[in-house]
């Protein structure tokens, strides 16, 4: 069977700053992958050329075995990639169904918005998938003022409204209530049963290791080793990384 | 995707409704309620202390006519603003609309019809106009200059064209009067309502369906809230802020051809005087300098306080040196107020 992603040899650079160099990186179909790696060890950036946002210096990329050249945002969206940033991607000054229908609003051919039934969807989200129950939110209400759970929650249901087949999702829990946390890895693993794939990436090993089908560990660039979470315990994991982010390499 | 929306959701055949709130309508619309505030309290002002002046419908006549020249162009900087830019260029493009005006009729003498010759160079003013503007667009986003830079720059550079170009040299367009285009353009509806002030309200609603039910008018204000987030979420914010810059370099052309058709002569000063009442008019209204907020009701309301001061100070029996004066007051007291608003409305 074909996986649901591959990268070939994917390499990226900044002028000078070789960011990623030739990763090689499947997600199969129904797996969850968690992503880990030191501050600046290039998930980001391999996410971001996931979603299409940054196109690779070099490489390739496959979606279901077919590959795909010149990846953009919307391209990938129509992949079926959504992805929850680690900066969230809110414009907060706006109201919270142009948030939720952000970069995709419903429109007729002419390009003119169908106002209403973005502002039905968002109430029906908002009402029985992210569970608000505040009088302070409504669609109409703006973003800017919601908290970080609140937000996050919006980030994540708009990765879900868009019947997504995979989810990235960049650091969720930062900024979270330890209660938030615990609702969000359930949520992860809600993505397993509906038949999906993700890629996990989080600084909380413990989170990542819950879910995770397979750990693939980013060191400055490269892949440095992979792991299925049913072989290895969570304590060698983290031995591991250790030893990962002091020297580099993995035993 | 569509599809998917209405599989997954059966339950939605009732339309989601909010009760009307009185304070939320207030809350959300605060920046426009608040410079209607500022406007009808100006007016009864002016009407308690000069009725005579104010109770009369010359004057409204006269404002009319003079307002919609730089009203105009506050509509579409208003969403060249809200997208978080700024262009200092458009009374420079007033002229060069003009030039490209006169260029193409002298070239087109050959046609003999003067109807079709004012035609074609309204057209070739508008064309050079959206030209213009998306240079100015082009330079913005491709090289990554902030636009008020850029502006200032091609403002200097497309005086400099104008008069290069004309040699400095104004002329009359006498020859206009005899064509449909200038009744079209600047002549009276019933000998008392000015056609100028028929084209703002047109390109008022345009631009206000444009901004509020469109597409690319939710894409604005997304990129002048936060680009990094309209980026990530696949807006194509470089072709979204280059059509801005389009826009107003169009309707800047227009507005040029307005005052040029309404005076039938051309003068290489044409624009100088308008900067600064067209971005007043845009900050009065509450558009936020940075980004992601603004209103085009705001604008036009703006403008029409911005246009209204000087005939009222006069009128009012101030001399005309209070009139900056009181331009300054009322700016000033009005950004803080859209301050305070916006503020209290987060």
């Amino acid at each position: 069977m074909d996986y649901r992603l591959e990268l070939r040899n994917v390499s990226k650079s900044f002028g000078e700053v070789q960011a990623l160099e030739n990763i090689n990186f499947q997600l199969g179909q129904n797996e969850i992958v968690g992503l880990l790696g030191d501050n600046g060890a290039g998930k980001s950036t391999l996410i971001k050329i996931i979603t299409g946002y940054y196109q690779p210096t070099s490489g390739e990329i496959y979606f279901n075995g077919q590959k795909v050249d010149h990846l953009t945002v919307p391209k990938a969206r129509k992949m079926g990639v959504e992805t929850v940033y680690q900066e969230r991607a809110l414009a907060e000054l706006q109201t919270l169904w142009r948030n939720i229908f952000l970069g995709r609003e419903l429109c007729n051919s002419m390009g003119f918005l169908d106002i209403q039934r973005m502002k039905d969807e968002t109430h029906r989200l908002m009402t029985q998938s992210m569970g608000f129950t505040s009088h302070a939110i409504s669609p109409d209400s703006r973003v800017g003022k919601y908290s970080g759970g609140e937000k996050q929650g919006v980030a994540i249901v708009r990765a879900l409204f868009f019947d997504a087949e995979i989810i990235v999702l960049d650091e969720p829990t930062m900024g979270l209530s330890l209660k938030e946390s615990a609702k969000l890895v359930n949520f992860v693993k809600g993505i397993k049963q509906a038949g999906k794939s993700a890629i996990f990436i989080d600084h909380n090993i413990f989170h990542v290791y819950n879910v995770a089908d397979r750990v693939v560990v980013i060191d400055r660039g490269r892949v440095a080793g992979e792991f299925l979470t049913k072989s290895i315990g969570v304590s060698d994991l983290m031995d591991k990384m250790v030893h990962v982010a002091e020297t580099g390499i993995l035993d | 995707m569509n599809s998917e929306v209405n599989e997954t959701t059966p339950e939605v055949s009732q339309h989601y409704k909010e009760a009307f709130s009185f304070r939320r309508f207030t809350r959300t619309n605060s920046a426009q309620l608040g410079i209607l505030g500022v406007f009808v309290t100006l007016w009864i002002i002016f009407i308690v202390s000069a009725p005579n002046t104010f109770l009369s419908p010359q004057i409204y006549s006269a404002f009319m006519s003079s307002i919609p020249f730089f009203a105009i162009m506050a509509i579409p900087l208003t969403i060249v603003v809200i997208a978080k830019e700024m262009d200092l260029s458009f009374p420079s493009i007033m002229g060069m609309g003009m030039v490209a005006f006169s260029f193409t009729y002298d070239a087109t003498a050959f046609i003999g019809n003067t109807t079709i010759q004012v035609g074609l160079s309204i057209i070739a003013a508008l064309l050079a106009g959206s030209i213009i503007g998306w240079i100015n667009g082009i330079i913005i986003v491709k090289f990554g200059i902030p636009s008020l830079v850029v502006t200032i720059g091609t403002q200097f550079l497309w005086r400099g064209a104008v008069l290069v170009l004309t040699q400095g040299r104004n002329f009359t367009l006498d020859y206009i009067k005899q064509t449909i285009f200038y009744p079209m353009l600047v002549g009276k509806i019933g000998g008392y309502f000015p056609m100028q002030m028929v084209w703002l309200i047109v390109i008022t609603v345009i631009f206000w369906v444009f901004l509020n039910r469109h597409k690319f008018g939710a894409h604005i204000y997304l990129t002048g809230d936060n680009i990094n987030s309209a980026e990530l979420m696949g807006i194509n914010t470089g072709r979204t802020r280059i059509k801005a810059f389009m826009l107003i370099g169009l309707v800047s052309a227009f507005a040029g051809l307005l005052y040029s058709f309404y005076v039938a002569y051309f003068w290489p000063s044409l624009g100088d005087g308008y900067l600064l009442n067209t971005m007043a008019s845009v900050f009065l209204g509450g558009t936020s300098v940075f980004g992601g907020t603004g209103t085009i009701l705001g604008t036009f309301l703006g403008a029409f306080i911005i246009g209204a001061i000087e005939a009222a100070t006069v009128a009012i029996g101030l001399t005309g040196f209070w009139t900056q004066l009181i331009y300054g007051l009322i700016i000033v007291l009005s950004v803080i107020m859209h301050t305070y608003l916006r503020k209290r409305g987060e």
